[in-house]
């Protein structure tokens, strides 16, 4: 018994329908997506991640403040007129006045400006000396590798901050030797990292596949290892600035970081714990800075090592 | 049959890898074979049987330990760097993994033309049309230039595999299990593209494959190999109808059949034990932990291959009474 | 005939992905009955992994979509109504499954004589040194040698193919009434995987037992299966049993599927059948039906709508238009077009 059950429908009375057409017409190899650069995609799945929007957009704000701040308010943040010192906020001086009578406001923009600076700097040197010597280790290999990585766990375990002392003792206080001391012993990680990347994606096929073409070794790092590698660098590179911005504030804070007339959000934190007591403002404002400026990292360097991880990719 | 042009010969080739003290992997044990221009070599066999190895030892990925891989009567593992990138234009490679023998951060365009960049071949407009022109030629459309490799399918990823080899024109090509990783129907029209695409190029095929019947299929003759050693070779339907090595027979027995009349008549010999580890292995046989025609000597001397029938080669020391004592087994 | 112990329903399964809603399972209905093989057959995306999975409640909350009206009755109960602390007393004891890669599937860092044990005691109150009694057994009733030693080894130890042995004998620990092997031996040796499915075989029939098998390897099926569905894009396209699927298909892609493997004892060279184009794309699957791009019989009407179900037997069924008495059937392989029940 068939079960069949024939449905007459106007569509049905064309003669053509059991007409024969195979497969004409029709391809089968069309891809229906639009096609996305790599870099469109990791965008794509960043821009979902409300937290990461969220922390992106805060971070230009600040960054934007902190540039555009004192020029709104057209304080100086050296000017010392003890008769305002101390004083809360206000519409005049919108984080108060410290001990000096200096507007308070205009010392963040300035310090924090010194902040950034310096944690962007001292990531830019980690990185650079980090990824190259990964990536020699990791494509060497053998003795190379050896040495690399023995100088790592060397470097590794100094103690952070007698270095920092010896160093500042040696060349002197100054932007450079906070900077070289703090990223001297800040590359290890980076350089295990990416050779460790690197060892992974010498194996893949398609970097035999470009030595089974004549590739030259510069070919395939450049063209293979880099660019599969630089997704892994971004995050790290990402979440190494707040640690730098909290490790400059820390040492200003003990007094080993910026020096005056220059200021940084760590400095101000110093000054400003002395005031703790009676006006808790001068302390608490850098700080807030500090801690907000940290968290829009993380939050960036989350978003994007979760927009990277092919594995999360819906 | 006109008479048969010698392209590669291998001798007593041996590749060994050192996998910590003291622990040397003999992924390839002294094999020997030739491989005719314009023929497909097939080799076939399980796990840890080197034949990947091999495949990429004799078309220079890997040096060699010992032996010789002669390409054209000239040794490969004897060339300076310019040669060795000159030897590169005439043997490529074709892997097995679809998803990572594609770079993901490139276009399938510049993954075609890295051969032809490489060798500076063609530039501008000629190497678009190149690539245009290697795209048809597999099977997919000139707009998938322009695409990622994620948005492909493994069929598709393997064709494109197949243009990259192609692009700078090679003699011989060592397809290395490139369909292992597909759905059948896709298996299908992967290996119809590389027979159609060795007539229309005059190529020459080492396939690799652990798939006995489409290794049969596309190879004229075929080599199995065990644990480093090649213990069998023969032309393929012979090899099919006539296997004499024991391990050979109990490959051809495991296959399975899509035909259920048939798989309930297969006789089916049953082989016990594992796969050895091809770490320091024992001298002697290698397949001597599992064959049931053990003998002791078997256990100290590693048989080397015979003719036992024309052009029928066996590396076993009871093969030939084997054969005589069950003519059709 | 034995008694109906699964009725698959309406099963149809989406999953939210960022480029919309991909629709992996698009209703599919089928019985499976005690210490019976049913072979699920299609290629990679067909479905037939999601809908094994689906019957397991093995499918992730948070992007599965799963119809209200889809049911899935084992003894006459519906699993996808049961809640999680249901499905967990169930899995494992009345309806265990296998995975196609044994190195993931084992938990690297326990004993394996200890996983085996944790199925048992999940399930019943037994205490450990029985638990661990019964697991050895199993070790043995897998024929792996020296099980007692191997009970105090971590999976890394074991090859792949006592892997898989050691996954068997965690899913048959508990006995269970049916077992669902999704592609068990795909990753495996040929030698191993013939010794693996004679071991899988031997197993249901000591514990009449009923399997679901979810495969591509045609090969696999013909020894096992006592029936046979094909799924393209989501649905069935035909079923039958297993001698009227290999010697009597009805549907173009059953008979794309024989034709594309090689026939170990045919002599000819000749190209394999292939079919050209890849599988559609279950975000917006086609109206019609979704093998005609690559059917080279398609007609017209079959882009135009779904095919009625043509029945051939008990048993035989299929969902295409070339069975229509109006359809042109020139050309077609011999004995595809049959008289019909």
């Amino acid at each position: 018994m068939s079960t069949k059950e024939v449905v007459m429908t106007e569509e049905w009375n064309e003669s053509d329908d059991f007409k024969r057409v195979g497969t004409e017409g029709l391809s089968g190899e069309d891809i229906g997506e639009k096609s996305l650069t790599y870099w469109a995609d990791v965008w794509r799945r960043f821009r979902e991640n409300k937290l990461a929007i969220f922390g992106l957009i805060l971070l230009a704000v600040i960054v934007v403040i902190l540039f555009i701040g004192p020029v709104i308010t057209g304080q100086n943040y050296q000017l010392i007129d003890a008769s305002i010192k101390n004083q809360g906020p206000s519409s005049a001086h919108w984080f108060g006045t410290d001990d000096m009578g200096r507007d308070l406001f205009t010392r963040v923009c300035v310090g924090g400006r010194i902040s950034i600076y310096i944690g962007l700097c001292c990531t830019l040197v980690m990185f650079v000396i980090g990824a190259l010597l990964g990536a020699l280790a990791g494509l060497k290999g053998g003795l190379v590798d050896d040495i690399i990585m023995r100088i790592c766990e060397f470097i590794g375990n100094l103690p952070y901050l007698i270095i920092v002392v010896i160093l500042s003792m040696v060349l002197g206080r100054s932007m450079f030797s906070l900077v070289f001391a703090m990223s001297l012993t800040a590359w290890v990680g980076t350089a295990r990292m990416v050779r460790g990347q690197i060892l992974q994606i010498k194996e893949q096929d398609y970097v035999q596949a470009a030595t089974a073409l004549g590739a030259s070794t510069g070919r395939i790092i450049i063209k293979h290892l880099l660019p599969n590698t630089l997704g892994i660098i971004m995050v790290d590179i990402t979440m190494s600035v707040p640690g730098f911005i909290f490790s400059e504030a820390f040492l200003s804070y003990i007094g080993l970081g910026v020096r005056p007339p220059e200021t940084s959000w760590g400095a101000l934190a110093s000054a400003g714990q002395q005031q703790l007591m009676f006006y808790p403002h001068e302390l608490f404002f850098p700080c807030l800075m500090i801690v907000l400026t940290m968290l829009t990292f993380h939050l960036i360097g989350d978003g994007l090592s979760d927009a990277l991880d092919p594995k999360l990719r819906k | 049959m006109d008479k048969k042009e010698v392209l590669i010969e291998v001798k007593d080739l041996k590749k060994y890898f050192q996998v910590g003290r003291n622990q040397t992997l003999k992924a390839v044990d002294g094999v020997n074979f030739k491989i005719y221009k314009g023929e497909t070599l097939g080799i076939v066999g399980e796990s840890g049987c080197g034949k990947t190895t091999c495949g990429k030892t004799v078309m220079g990925l890997y040096k060699a330990t010992d032996g010789e891989v002669l390409f054209d009567g000239v040794d490969i593992n004897k060339l300076n760097k310019k040669e060795k990138k000159e030897f590169t234009k005439r043997a490529q490679i074709i892997f097995q993994d679809p998803y990572s023998s594609l770079n993901p951060r490139m276009t399938v365009g510049d993954i075609i033309g890295e051969g032809i960049d490489i060798h500076k071949l063609y530039t501008g407009k000629e190497r678009q049309e190149k690539i245009y022109e290697l795209l048809e030629l597999v099977g997919l459309n000139r707009e998938h230039a322009l695409r990622f490799p994620h948005e492909f399918s493994g069929g598709q990823r393997q064709r494109i595999g197949i243009a990259r080899a192609l692009a700078i024109e090679p003699e011989f090509i060592v397809c290395d299990e490139p369909i292992s990783a597909l759905d059948v129907s896709i298996q299908a029209q992967v290996v119809n593209l590389l027979i159609e695409l060795q007539q229309k190029k005059n190529l020459t095929y080492l396939f690799i494959a652990h798939d006995l019947s489409m290794v049969k299929h596309i190879s004229d003759r075929v080599g199995v190999m065990y644990l480093g050693n090649m213990v069998e070779f023969a032309e393929s339907d012979e090899l099919y109808q006539n296997p004499l090595h024991p391990y050979t027979k109990a490959l051809m027995a495991a296959i399975p059949i899509p035909d259920p009349d048939t798989e309930e008549q297969k006789k089916r010999i049953r082989l016990e034990g594992e796969i050895p580890s091809p770490v320091n292995p024992k001298p002697g046989c290698r397949f001597v932990t599992r064959c049931r025609y053990a003998t002791e000597k078997c256990h100290q001397e590693t048989p080397q291959l015979e003719e036992l029938k024309p052009e029928h080669f066996v590396a076993c020391h009871r093969a030939k009474e084997l054969m005589e004592d069950h003519p059709q087994e | 005939m034995k008694e109906k112990i699964l009725e698959v329903k309406n099963l149809e399964v989406s999953f939210k992905t960022y480029a919309g809603i991909s629709h992996a399972v698009r209703g599919i209905d089928f019985d499976l009955h005690k210490g019976e093989t049913l072979a699920i057959v299609g290629e990679s995306g067909c479905g037939k992994t999601v809908s094994s999975k689906a019957i397991m409640r093995l499918l992730p909350e948070s992007n599965t979509l799963i119809n209200e009206n889809s049911e899935v009755l084992f003894h006459g109960e519906d699993l996808l109504k049961k809640s999680e602390n249901e499905m967990v007393s169930i899995r494992g004891s009345k309806i265990s499954m296998i995975f196609q890669d044994p190195m993931t599937s084992l938990n690297p860092t326990m004993k394996i004589g200890d996983q085996i044990a944790e199925s048992i005691l999940i399930h019943r109150k037994i205490s450990k040194e029985e638990a661990y009694k019964e697991a050895l057994e199993m070790l043995q009733l897998v024929k792996i040698p020296n099980a007692e030693k191997r009970m105090k080894q971590y999976p890394f130890e074991f090859s792949g193919g006592m892997r898989q042995r050691a996954m068997i004998a965690i899913a048959l620990a508990c006995k269970p009434e049916i077992l669902i092997a999704d592609e068990p031996t795909t990753a495996l040796d040929v030698t191993i995987q013939a010794q693996i499915m004679e071991l899988i075989g031997e197993l249901q029939k000591e514990l009449d037992m009923a399997m679901i098998l979810v495969t591509h390897d045609l090969g696999v099926v013909a020894s096992v299966a006592d029936k046979i569905q094909v799924m393209y894009a989501g649905k069935i396209v035909e079923r039958g049993d297993v001698r009227e699927i290999f010697y009597q298909s009805t549907h173009p892609y059953t008979r794309a599927l024989l034709d594309s493997v090689p026939k170990i004892h045919s002599t000819n060279k000749e190209t394999l059948y292939s079919l050209k184009g890849t599988p559609p794309d279950l975000i917006n699957p086609p109206v019609g039906c979704s093998f005609a791009p690559r059917c080279e019989y398609g007609m017209n009407i079959c882009r135009k709508k779904y095919p009625e179900l043509t029945k051939f037997s008990d048993t035989q069924e299929c969902n295409c238009w070339l069975h229509d008495p109006r359809a042109d059937v020139s050309n077609l392989p011999e004995n595809m077009i049959r008289r019909r029940q």
